[in-house]
């Protein structure tokens, strides 16, 4: 069928339009979406089909796995694990900040010292460094403070500096690091010169341009890589049950590895991670809506507000 | 009357490219001095380097008698720090050719954040001054909003305010209205006239020779690094002496 034919059909099929009615007074038909309709029916039929072979395959064996979801050991595990989390991301990002403005500085030395950090954390491989630390006692037995080459005044044996957890933190903070100060540096630099020239010219000083003006600017890009991270780093803790850390992973490891129940256990550790990462997508939203003031003309509506909308609308449609 | 901006001798290098090749100007307190010229003669890198934005490599620049960005000690100039550059840009408002608004904050905030955090001047005490100055360009209604938010000719005005709120002793304007459609370069402009008015010490670039014609004290001419001419509107756009300017006035009228 060729388009002239169908234009014609159409301007045939179309009733004269009313002499009498104006543009103005004729009522609006708002645009329909049927295929969005089909798209959510296929999904729906899916999910269904996904859903019915949880609950009705025996092998997911979920009695097992209620009995242990909401189990005393499994939440101590859970709690290791917000705890590397958390120490991770603080001190990471932290130590990545610094790292992130030596590199941005105009001394070349501070460049330098930053770069090579950059290089080394991100060549050696995580779980290298995790069981270094944690063999550290193997290759220095005693840590001290004094004059290089010199005399020294504190001693420290290794052994007793950090228990596992500790050096499992050290370990994935300093990896950390060096991937925040990247995101850092590239949210830093995302933000147009002008912005620094401006607050210059104004003699605003030159830490609260950074602050104030850089900084809020920067978050925009900052924030949903570093939220990237945190979520990565959240389940990538599970690395370091390679050190015998009672977190999540591992301890599913073990009570598997007794009563052998493996698909059932690794959907407590799964579920929870879901749970988790869930909670932090949705803080990453309200966050990068904070930051996002002033870059638009107006901000877009929140998932919540965009439902009650839409639920009236579609009421609104059904009374018609 | 005193010098309120004196520039002796100022020579400036990109690399290799000399851009201003020993210019000397003065501005007295209360005048307006308007500078003309064809693109890349070195208007801009002169008015940046009269608030230190950018660091000459030969010449000397005084606000109101203070020596720019160095301190003279017996017979040696020694550069100042960071901190003390920052205090002196404090005394000189710029407002930039794409207006460059901090685009987090809102309009009244564009404008009190200079005064507290240069000046070390309460919050509570600077916002009814800074609703003054917006309410004064003309933008009183547009407090609460955000740069994005606004026209172009309301974002320059907004960068104004923000630039009086120091109380500086001189303002620099970098084509302050090229960024911009031609119905909003009035309101612009009108905002200038008045300040002018008022009696600040202006030094505006501006290719708007209607502008410098009815405000300037001064008109300036550069080209290729150099004043090539300069003096009262009258002598300089009407009865140039130098084949250059005449042939750049031609063309712009
Ligand atoms: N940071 C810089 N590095 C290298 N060259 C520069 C720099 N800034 C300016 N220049 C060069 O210096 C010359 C003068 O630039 P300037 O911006 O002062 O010109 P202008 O008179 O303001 O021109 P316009 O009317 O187009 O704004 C130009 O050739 C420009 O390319
Ligand atoms: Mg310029």
């Amino acid at each position: 069928m060729s388009t002239t034919s169908l234009t014609s059909e159409q301007d045939t099929a179309d009733p004269p339009p009313s002499a009498r009615l104006a543009d103005a007074d004729l009522p609006v038909i708002a645009r329909r979406h049927p295929w969005r309709w089909v798209g959510v029916a296929v999904v729906l039929v899916l999910l269904a089909m996904f859903v019915h072979g949880l609950a009705t395959n025996p092998g997911w064996d979920w009695p097992t796995f209620f009995q242990f979801f909401t189990t005393k050991t499994i939440f101590s595990a859970l709690w290791v694990t917000i705890q590397l989390t958390v120490y991770g991301t603080v001190l990471g990002f932290a130590l990545g900040a610094v790292v992130a403005t030596m590199r941005l500085s105009s001394s070349p030395f501070l460049q330098v010292v930053a770069w090579g950090y950059i290089w080394a954390f991100r060549s050696i491989p995580l779980i290298v460094q995790l069981l270094f630390w944690f063999n550290i006692a193997y290759l220095y037995q005693e840590l001290s403070l004094g004059i290089p080459f010199g005399p020294e005044f504190v001693h420290f044996s290794t052994n007793n500096l950090f228990g596992p957890l500790g050096a499992a933190v050290l370990g994935l903070a300093l990896h950390q690091a060096a991937y925040a100060a990247e995101i850092i540096r590239g949210g830093i630099i995302s933000v147009d010169a002008g912005q620094t020239e401006a607050a210059a010219a104004l003699g605003i000083p030159k830490l609260r341009q950074f602050f104030r003006i850089v900084l809020p600017q920067a978050m925009r890009s900052i924030l949903p890589n570093g939220a990237n991270e945190v979520i990565s780093l959240f389940k990538g803790t599970s690395i370091v049950s390679v050190m015998a850390i009672p977190e999540l992973f591992y301890q599913v490891q073990v009570i598997y590895g007794r009563n052998s129940r493996v698909v059932p256990l690794l959907m407590v550790a799964t579920v929870w991670y879901i749970v988790m990462t869930t909670i932090l997508s949705v803080v990453q939203f309200y966050v990068e809506r904070h930051f996002a003031r002033g870059t638009a003309r107006s901000l877009p509506p929140t998932p919540i507000q965009r439902v009650r909308s839409g639920w009236g609308e579609l009421k609104a449609r059904a009374i018609r | 009357m005193s010098a309120m901006v004196d520039i002796k001798g100022v020579h400036k290098s990109f690399g290799d490219l000399e851009v201003l090749k020993g210019v000397d100007l003065e501005v007295r307190a209360g005048t307006v001095t308007v500078i003309l010229g064809p693109s890349g003669s070195g208007k801009s890198t002169l008015l940046r380097s009269i608030n230190h934005l950018e660091k000459v490599d030969r010449g000397l620049i005084k606000i109101d008698g203070q020596l720019m960005g160095y301190k003279r000690r017996g017979d040696k100039l020694y550069e100042l720090r960071e901190r003390e550059i920052l205090h002196q840009r404090s005394q000189v408002g710029f407002v930039f050719q794409n207006f460059n608004l901090f685009g987090h904050l809102t309009a009244l905030q564009n404008v009190v954040e200079a005064p507290v955090a240069a000046q070390r001047r309460k919050r509570s005490e600077v916002e009814p001054l800074a609703r003054e100055l917006l309410e004064r360009v003309g933008v009183g209604d547009k407090a609460d909003v955000y740069p994005r938010q606004l026209s172009g000719g309301q974002q320059q005005r907004v960068a104004i305010a923000r630039a009086l709120a120091l109380k500086p002793k001189v303002l620099l304007f970098d084509e302050p209205t090229s960024a911009l459609d031609p119905e909003l370069v009035g309101e612009v402009l009108d905002v200038i006239k008045e300040l002018a008015r008022d009696g600040s010490t202006m030094v505006v670039v501006t290719h708007e020779v209607g502008f410098a014609r009815e405000v300037a004290d001064t008109v300036v001419f550069i080209d290729g690094g150099v004043i090539v001419e300069s003096g009262p509107p009258h002598q300089v756009l009407d009865n140039p002496v130098h084949e250059r300017t005449r042939a750049f006035i031609s063309k712009v009228l």
